[in-house]
C-alpha cells in the first residue's frame, strides 16, 4: 500500500489517472491492479478500508478516484464510500459480486458514481476516468457561474502551475481552488504547485463547522445551498460546493435514520423525546457554536474522531455478533500503538481538537458496544450530551458546561482530559472512572441518544455509582418520547443489544480514546467518522469495555449527534431536566419510563 | 499457433476446461492480462487464489462446526469465497457457492453441510486440473 505521490499526467489524460483500489480479496486486488495498469493508470492497492482512508487523508490530493469493494471485514464499503465522499470529495466506484438491485441502489444512494459487478472486465475499468472528468467539469461549471471575471483573467495570464490539465477550462478551477487552498486548507500541499491540481474543496473541520452552524441557523427543514452559502460567508466557496456537501450530509443523516428504522424493533421505544435540539451529534463542535437549534445535521458531522481509530473501530451494522469481536479487536492494536505515541505528549493532545473529538468518538464507539442490559457501570460523559444542554441554554454557556463537565469527568486516560480542555466545542472526555456525582454535575453528558429504551433497571442505575450503561437498554421497556429522535439511538442500542459482550471493549475504548487524542486530521472529520461508525454499528456490546466508564443515566442526554436536527424537539423536555442535574435520575425515570 | 504436440495438448486441455464448464470468461481475461511484464500472471493469480481460499474454507469449516449454525456468517463467508472464485473464473466452484448460499437463506444446516462438501470438491478438482495445465504449458513453452 505504498505509493509514491504522483501527480497525474494531465497531458495524456486519462492516462496517469491516480486510482486507489480497496479490496480485502488479495486475488482481486492483484487482478485489478494489473488491469488498471494496462489502462495506463497509476494504481495503488489497499487491502483494508482504514488503510485506504489513511492514505487518502495523508495525501489529500493524491488520488483521483477510488474503487472499493462493498464487503470488507474492517469497514463497510458503503461507509467508506460516504467518508471518502464527505472528506475528500472523490468519485468512488463500488464493486461487488452481488448485483442485487437493492445493493446497487444503496451504493448509488451513498454516493457511488458507479457500481461494478465482479468479475470485472477490463473495458469497464477503462472508462472510469469519465467520473473524474465529470466531477471536474461540474466544479468548473460551478465556479464559472459564480466566479468573477478575475479568475479568468488570472487564467489568461497563465497561472504558472496550472496542472489541471484534465479540463481545458480547468484553470479557473485551479486558480480559484488554489487560492482556497492557500487560504483555507493548510493540509494542502502548497509547496508543490504541480500537486495543487484538482480544485477540490476539502471540507475541513472549520468549514464543516460553519456549514453545520449555518444549517442549524436556517433550520434543517428550510435549508438550501444558497442560504447556507450566504450564512457561511466563505468567499471562495461556491453554491455548488455547498449543494453537494449538503446532499451528502442529508444522505448521511437519512442513513442514520434508516438504520434506526431498521433496528428499532423494540416495542415501546418512542423516540419522541429525542429532541432535535440535541444536535450534540456534532459533538459540540458545531453545536456549541450553534446554540439556536439542535443540529441534527451536525450530529453526524460534528464528530470527527481520530480517523485512524475511527476507521479501525468502524462497526459495520451488518456485522453480526461474532464479527464485531473481530472487528473490535482489530483496531485495538492499532490504537494501542497510537496511544503510546500520544501518551507522552499530553500537551499536544490538549491542543488537538482532534483528540477531543476522537475521544468523543471513541466514546460513542464504546457506547455502541455496550450491551443494553449490561451491567456496565460506565459513566459516560459525553460532550455531545453537553451540547444539547448548551443548546437549551441558548448558548449562554456551552463552553462553560463543557469545561465543567470536562474537569469533572473522569477520563479514561490522561490524554482525554487534556484534550477536552483545549477544545472549545469539545466533548467532555470520557471518564471511565468518574463518579456519577461528578458526572451529574459536570453536565448531562450522557449518551442520550443511545438510550432508546430505558428500563427500570436503568433507573436504578442512576442512583448507583455503578450504573449500567443505560444507553444500551434499548431492549427494555422504556420508551423514548421521541420516536424519531431515538431512531438513531435505538439503532445503536439495538445494535448493541444484539451483540455479545465484548471483552475487548474496555481496552478498545481506552486505546481508542487515546488514539483519538493523538488526533490526526481534523476533529470534525474524525467526529464524523466516529459518528458514522457509531451509528452504523452493530457493535459488540462492550460490557467490559464500559466498565470503567460511567454512563450517565440521562437518557435524555442525547446522543444528539445522531438525532437528526428536526427530531430534537423532545429534547426540550430534557433541557428542563438538564438544568437540575441532581434530579436527573428521577427525571430520567419519569422521562423514559413510559 | 500450435507448433508442437505439447502445445497442441495444452490448447486442447485449455479448450476442454472451458467446454466442461470448469472455467469461464474471466479466465480469458486473466490470460489477456498476461504480458511481458507479467509472463506468468495467470498462474500467479491462480496460486494466490488457492492460498487465500484455503483460509476462507477454513473459516467456513469452523463456522459449520458451531452450534447453532450462524447462517448469516456462513453466508457472509461464502459470499467472500464466491467473490474470490469469480476472480479466476472458477465456474463450477461458483455455482456450488450459490447453492450453498441458498441453503443459508433457507437455514438448512443439512443443505449447507452437504453443499459445502461439493464446494470443496469442485475447488480441489479445479486446482488439480489447473496445476496439470500450467505444468503442461510450461513444458510446452520450454519445448518451444
Amino acid at each position: 500500500m505504498d505509493s509514491a505521490f504522483c501527480p497525474p499526467r494531465t497531458d495524456v489524460f486519462p492516462a496517469g489517472l491516480r486510482v486507489l483500489v480497496v479490496d480485502d480479496d488479495p486475488t482481486w486486488l492483484k487482478i485489478l491492479e494489473k488491469m488498471l495498469k494496462k489502462c495506463l493508470y497509476e494504481v495503488t492497492i489497499c487491502g483494508l478500508a482504514r488503510d485506504a482512508l489513511n492514505l487518502l487523508r495523508e495525501r489529500k490530493d493524491g488520488y483521483d478516484i477510488v474503487i472499493s469493494d462493498v464487503n470488507m471485514p474492517d469497514m463497510d464499503g458503503f461507509k467508506l464510500l460516504e467518508l471518502v465522499g464527505l472528506e475528500m470529495d472523490l468519485p468512488v466506484i463500488m464493486m461487488s459480486v452481488d448485483g442485487e438491485t437493492s445493493r446497487v441502489m444503496k451504493g448509488v444512494q451513498h454516493g457511488a458514481c458507479d457500481y461494478l459487478l465482479k468479475p470485472i472486465r477490463m473495458k469497464e475499468l477503462r472508462n472510469i476516468w469519465q467520473h473524474v472528468f465529470r466531477k471536474k467539469i461540474n466544479e468548473v461549471r460551478d465556479i464559472e457561474s459564480h466566479e468573477s471575471i478575475d479568475d479568468f483573467q488570472i487564467m489568461r495570464n497563465g497561472p504558472e502551475q496550472s496542472d489541471d490539465g484534465y479540463l481545458v477550462s480547468g484553470d479557473p478551477t485551479s486558480v480559484k481552488k488554489r487560492k482556497d487552498t492557500e487560504n483555507k486548507h493548510d493540509d494542502r500541499d502548497h509547496c508543490d504547485p504541480s500537486s495543487v491540481k484538482k480544485a477540490r474543496v476539502v471540507w475541513s473541520v472549520d468549514l464543516h463547522q460553519k456549514f453545520v452552524r449555518a444549517v442549524n441557523q436556517i433550520g434543517f427543514d428550510k435549508v438550501g445551498p444558497k442560504k447556507i452559502l450566504d450564512l457561511m460567508n466563505v468567499p471562495w466557496l461556491t453554491r455548488e460546493n455547498v449543494a453537494s456537501h449538503l446532499q451528502k450530509y442529508r444522505l448521511y443523516l437519512s442513513r442514520l435514520q434508516k438504520e434506526d428504522d431498521l433496528k428499532t424493533s423494540c416495542g415501546g421505544i418512542k423516540h419522541s423525546d429525542l429532541s432535535p435540539k440535541d444536535s450534540t451529534g456534532s459533538f459540540g463542535l458545531s453545536n456549541l457554536t450553534n446554540m439556536h437549534q439542535n443540529d441534527a445535521a451536525n450530529s453526524g458531522y460534528g464528530f470527527s474522531g481520530n480517523k485512524k481509530l475511527v476507521q479501525s473501530i468502524d462497526i459495520d451494522p451488518k456485522v453480526q455478533e461474532g464479527d464485531l469481536k473481530g472487528i473490535i479487536s482489530l483496531p485495538r492494536t492499532e490504537q494501542k500503538k497510537m496511544l503510546t505515541g500520544e501518551a507522552s505528549d499530553p500537551q499536544k493532545a490538549r491542543s488537538s481538537q482532534m483528540g477531543f473529538n476522537d475521544s468523543f468518538g471513541s466514546i460513542e464507539q464504546d457506547v455502541n458496544y455496550a450491551a443494553f442490559d449490561s451491567s456496565i457501570s460506565a459513566q459516560y460523559s459525553w460532550s455531545g450530551e453537553k451540547v444539547p444542554e448548551a443548546q437549551f441554554q441558548e448558548e449562554h454557556r456551552p463552553s462553560v458546561q463543557l469545561e465543567t463537565s470536562f474537569n469533572q469527568l473522569p477520563v479514561p486516560g490522561p490524554q482525554h482530559h487534556i484534550q477536552v480542555d483545549c477544545l472549545q466545542p469539545t466533548l467532555p472526555p470520557i471518564s471511565p472512572g468518574s463518579s456519577r456525582k461528578e458526572r451529574d454535575k459536570a453536565s448531562p453528558a450522557k449518551i442520550k441518544p443511545l438510550y432508546a429504551s430505558y428500563d427500570s433497571h436503568h433507573v436504578s442505575n442512576v442512583s448507583s455509582a455503578g450504573s449500567e450503561i443505560d444507553l444500551f437498554s434499548v431492549q427494555s421497556k422504556c420508551q423514548m418520547v421521541n420516536p424519531q429522535a431515538f431512531e438513531p439511538i435505538s439503532n445503536i442500542t439495538l445494535n448493541m443489544r444484539n451483540q455479545g459482550h465484548n471483552q475487548s471493549g474496555v481496552n478498545d475504548l481506552e486505546s481508542f480514546q487515546r488514539n483519538l487524542i493523538s488526533g490526526s486530521g481534523s476533529a470534525l472529520e474524525s467526529l464524523e467518522d466516529l459518528q458514522v461508525h457509531w451509528l452504523q454499528g452493530d457493535c459488540n456490546p462492550m460490557n467490559l469495555g464500559l466498565r470503567n466508564i460511567e454512563f450517565s443515566d440521562y437518557h435524555d442526554q442525547k446522543l444528539i449527534t445522531e438525532v437528526p436536527f428536526h427530531l430534537y424537539d423532545p429534547l426540550k423536555l430534557d433541557y428542563e431536566y438538564l438544568s437540575d442535574l441532581t434530579e436527573y435520575p428521577i427525571m430520567d425515570q419519569g422521562l423514559f419510563i413510559a | 499457433m500450435e507448433r508442437n504436440p505439447l502445445q497442441r495438448q495444452v490448447a486442447y486441455m485449455r479448450r476442454s476446461l472451458f467446454d466442461q464448464g470448469y472455467l469461464d470468461e474471466q479466465f480469458v481475461q486473466l490470460e489477456d492480462l498476461q504480458d511481458d511484464a507479467n509472463p506468468n500472471f495467470v498462474e500467479e493469480i491462480v496460486t494466490l487464489f488457492y492460498t487465500d481460499s484455503a483460509r476462507l474454507i477454513h473459516n467456513i469449516e469452523q463456522a459449520l462446526e458451531s452450534r447453532p449454525l450462524d447462517f448469516i456468517r456462513l453466508d457472509d463467508y461464502m459470499h467472500q469465497f464466491k467473490g474470490s472464485s469469480s476472480s479466476i473464473g472458477a465456474k463450477k466452484v461458483k455455482n456450488e457457492c450459490t447453492q450453498f448460499r441458498e441453503h443459508c437463506s433457507a437455514r438448512s444446516a443439512e443443505g449447507c453441510v452437504r453443499t459445502f462438501q461439493q464446494v470443496k470438491q469442485e475447488h480441489t478438482i479445479l486446482r488439480r486440473k489447473l496445476e496439470t495445465y500450467f505444468q503442461l504449458a510450461r513444458q510446452a513453452g520450454l519445448a518451444n
